[in-house]
């Protein structure tokens, strides 16, 4: 593939572009404001690609080396525009606790023989409705809600398939990181789907 | 049966799900995971319930590259090979 982009293949590069593209934009989404400006840090990230294919020297994978130049100036262009909290979101993701399931579900801490055990505990989804269309239009939606980091890990992992090692070095976070992010993101969105699949029961 | 085991509630246990899928649990936190999942329902279901979130957004296409924007990268790209 490397190789084929240098010699210019048009093919080549539309495949990298169709397999890549909407992930670059959703990790642009964590350090820049709006769609219109990630969209330009994306086309920036495929002609920096192209100039920089001749160099690119195989030591980390493509993918890596593709998101390292998205990530450097999506950084530039997020300090620009001094948007400097999203950084605490991939880097300190702790520093924020949030719980994966609302605290009045369980028991009180205190409670004299099952603290924090269920106090309504989850209950067997209908299979049916699992696979119909509204459902997962509602996982559609709770994605997309989502804050910008645990959005574009949850889709590179669970939508893109991608594993944890290849979200992480996309990224440039550590393990840890990688699964406090997911487990918010999957978190919230096993909740949506509870909210959603338990209300018409 | 240790007192590890009793000590891991349920709101303690749904925070430790995602480690325990991506097989990052030490063997003694597994243990107790697993251990408190098959006696407790509730937690069995929430695990399962995860399982199918997962499994759920797999289904999710993978989102797709405008026809617009294509097609000005592609422009990029002519003239980039006809430097």
């Amino acid at each position: 593939m490397i190789a084929a982009l240098r010699a210019r293949d048009e093919r080549v590069f539309a495949e990298l572009m169709r397999m890549y593209n909407a992930s670059l934009l959703r990790v642009a989404l964590i350090y820049v404001a709006t769609r219109a400006v990630a969209e330009d840090v994306v086309q920036e990230t495929w002609i920096g690609v192209l100039n920089g294919i001749d160099r690119f020297e195989g030591r980390s994978s493509l993918k890596t080396w593709i998101f390292r130049i998205l990530t450097n100036i999506a950084k530039t262009r997020g300090q620009r525009e001094r948007r400097t909290v999203p950084f605490s979101a991939l880097e300190r993701p702790d520093a924020v606790p949030e719980a994966a399931v609302d605290a009045d579900r369980f028991l009180p801490p205190d409670h004299e023989r099952w603290p924090g055990h269920w106090a309504s505990r989850p209950e067997p989804w209908p299979e049916e409705r699992l696979l119909a269309a509204e459902t997962r239009a509602v996982v559609e939606r709770a994605i997309d809600e989502l804050p910008p980091a645990q959005r574009a890990v949850i889709s590179l992992r669970d939508i893109e398939g991608w594993s944890s090692d290849e979200a992480r070095n996309a990224l440039g976070i550590s393990e840890t990181n990688q699964r406090v992010l997911l487990h918010r993101a999957r978190s919230k969105v096993r909740q949506a789907l509870e909210d959603y699949l338990t209300e018409a029961m | 049966m240790s007192a590890s085991i009793e000590q891991l509630s349920c709101q303690e246990l749904v925070e430790l799900v995602t480690d325990y899928l991506e097989g990052a649990l030490p063997e003694r936190e597994r243990d107790s995971f697993e251990h408190h999942i098959e006696g407790c329902k509730g937690c069995h279901e929430y695990v399962r319930q995860m399982r199918e979130t997962i499994e759920l957004t797999g289904t999710l296409a993978p989102a797709d590259i405008s026809p617009e924007a294509e097609a000005a990268l592609l422009s990029a790209f002519r003239d980039w090979t006809s430097r």
